[in-house]
């Protein structure tokens, strides 16, 4: 897929989140945004998921302008698979009704078709002796499955992840870091801000490197991780690889 | 034996393996009652009183006229103030922002002033102006407004109790802002409202009691006119405690059961 960012601006009050992105990025098929926390990293994702309205600048989608409207943002929406840190699934309905929702009430399936649709996917991830849990019922690993599972069922454009497994213990963030490896090799589309730089390096065929709200490096994975070219992100990598 | 007292009468507020023993609920309710009993029976001792509760019984059908129009118009008002509460809940959460100040300034006039002020002024000067002359309407619509503004409080803190994170999750698998208060806030919500919503029920039946001050023949209304008629005042009003009693006792004590078994469901 394509992405292009020209002069992206998003303020929180007199905090600039993100300051004046100005980014092409063509023919990627997995992308990571990395970089520290707070550094505007999930409000870049949240901008292109249609989550925020930016103050100033434009974000294009495979050539596809999109437009700031209320409507638009919603249809934008719903053609994407947005996982984020937690807390995605919804507490009342059970693992299957968080999968089917979406599908009966946007996507026009019928119950039938929604909950077909939904089992055969649940089944293909280990999950279906949880379809009827509640998401309390299931641990963190699980519920971060489950939400990818009901992402990737509405047959999206592609798929934004945001630090999917930063409330994860070890074991659980393999689990879901091999999801996410398995929807790679499938050949979906994906951006991800993650904080697994070992991951992000496997998976990433491009990455960003932001900070302070703007993109301070950028490049393919392959050459980024082994090369940084500054010394903000040579020093982020070694703080980060050095535990 | 002293430790058999212990076990029977201490009982941590979380309950033992199993919950609260039979015995020592049943035991802590009697000892409970006694007391008020003795409180009371020591009271009414000390009063010289000629008792005359054959005046009264007289006037039976009365009580029960009135305690069935006190039902009727709770009722009433109960589901009219859920619709106004709701309203002034969704009012205080739109985008339009006078008409989110129009929505404070309803629940803070109403939850700052006395009903009675409040059923007064809506009787004889908003109804008297609009040419509204029935009286259990304007009793009806007042009792409405006043807890609603209750309600609307207790549905809005409903709402807002539902995670921004959800929300977050609800708009980006694309639903709308309807569909988002249909399957998401609203199925979490009405569960988390029926205890306080409960304990607001059992108010609007009290509170039904000051619409005698516009003659509304209600149970109050009744058991003053009782009086007047037989100058029977504790026999009168005695009756009138135990009639809303029975009305507000098993709502709250439903609201309780509500309470608890959901919070085990969550």
């Amino acid at each position: 897929m394509r992405l292009d960012l020209t002069g992206l601006e998003k303020w929180f009050g007199s905090q600039a989140a993100v300051r004046g992105i100005t980014q092409s990025i063509s023919d990627f098929q997995a992308l990571a945004i990395i970089g520290p926390s707070g550094g505007g990293k999930t409000t870049l994702l949240r901008l292109i998921a249609g989550l925020e309205v930016p103050d100033r600048g434009t974000i294009a989608i495979d050539g596809e302008q999109l437009v700031f409207s209320r409507d638009a943002l919603m249809r934008h929406r719903q053609r994407i698979g947005m996982v984020f840190q937690a807390y995605n699934l919804f507490p009342h309905l059970s693992a299957l009704d968080n999968i089917t929702l979406p599908l009966e009430k946007v996507h026009g399936y019928s119950p039938a078709a929604a909950r077909e649709h939904a089992m055969s996917l649940l089944e293909r991830f280990q999950l279906l002796l949880h379809a009827a849990k509640k998401p309390a019922e299931l641990s963190g690993g699980q519920q971060q499955r489950v939400a990818i599972v009901r992402a990737i069922a509405i047959r999206p454009r592609f798929l934004l992840f945001d630090e999917p497994t930063s409330a994860l213990d070890p074991e659980m963030t393999a689990e879901v870091l091999e999801v996410i490896e398995e929807l790679r090799h499938e050949g979906r589309d994906l951006i991800m801000a993650t904080h697994h730089i070992g991951f992000a390096r496997q998976v990433a065929d491009y990455c960003l490197f932001v900070s302070d709200g703007t993109v301070t490096e950028a490049g393919l994975a392959s050459e980024l991780f082994s090369h940084p070219q500054t010394a903000a992100l040579d020093n982020f990598l070694a703080k980060v690889l050095k535990y | 034996m002293s430790s058999f007292f212990n076990t029977l009468l201490f009982v941590s507020r979380t309950g033992r393996h199993g919950g609260t023993p039979l015995l020592s609920r049943l035991v802590g309710w009697l000892l409970a009652l006694l007391l008020v009993t003795l409180v009371f029976t020591f009271a009414f001792q000390q009063l010289q009183y000629g008792w005359n509760w054959g005046a009264v019984l007289a006037y039976r059908h009365k009580f029960m006229l009135g305690w069935l129009m006190t039902v009727t118009i709770s009722a009433a008002a109960l589901c009219s103030s859920l619709v106004i509460g709701l309203a002034a809940a969704m009012v205080q959460r739109c985008p339009f922002l006078p008409a989110r100040s129009l929505g404070s300034l309803y629940v803070e006039l109403i939850r700052g002033t006395p009903l009675l002020v409040q059923i007064l002024i809506f009787f004889y000067v908003v109804a008297d102006a609009f040419g509204i002359s029935n009286r259990y309407l304007v009793g009806v619509l007042t009792l409405s407004l006043f807890a609603g503004a209750y309600i609307s409080e207790i549905i809005r803190a409903g709402i807002e109790s539902v995670g921004e994170s959800q929300l977050d999750s609800a708009r980006a698998i694309g639903l709308n802002r309807w569909q988002t208060y249909r399957y998401v806030i609203f199925p979490q919500v009405l569960r988390r409202l029926l205890p306080p919503l409960a304990g607001q029920f059992a108010s609007i039946i009290k509170d039904s009691s000051l619409l005698s001050i516009i003659a509304v023949s209600e149970f109050t209304l009744n058991a003053q006119e009782v009086n007047a008629f037989t100058y029977s005042t504790l026999e009168s009003y005695v009756p009138l405690a135990v009639g809303y009693l029975l009305l507000t006792l098993p709502i709250s004590l439903a609201s309780r059961a509500l309470e608890r078994r959901y919070r085990y469901a969550s």
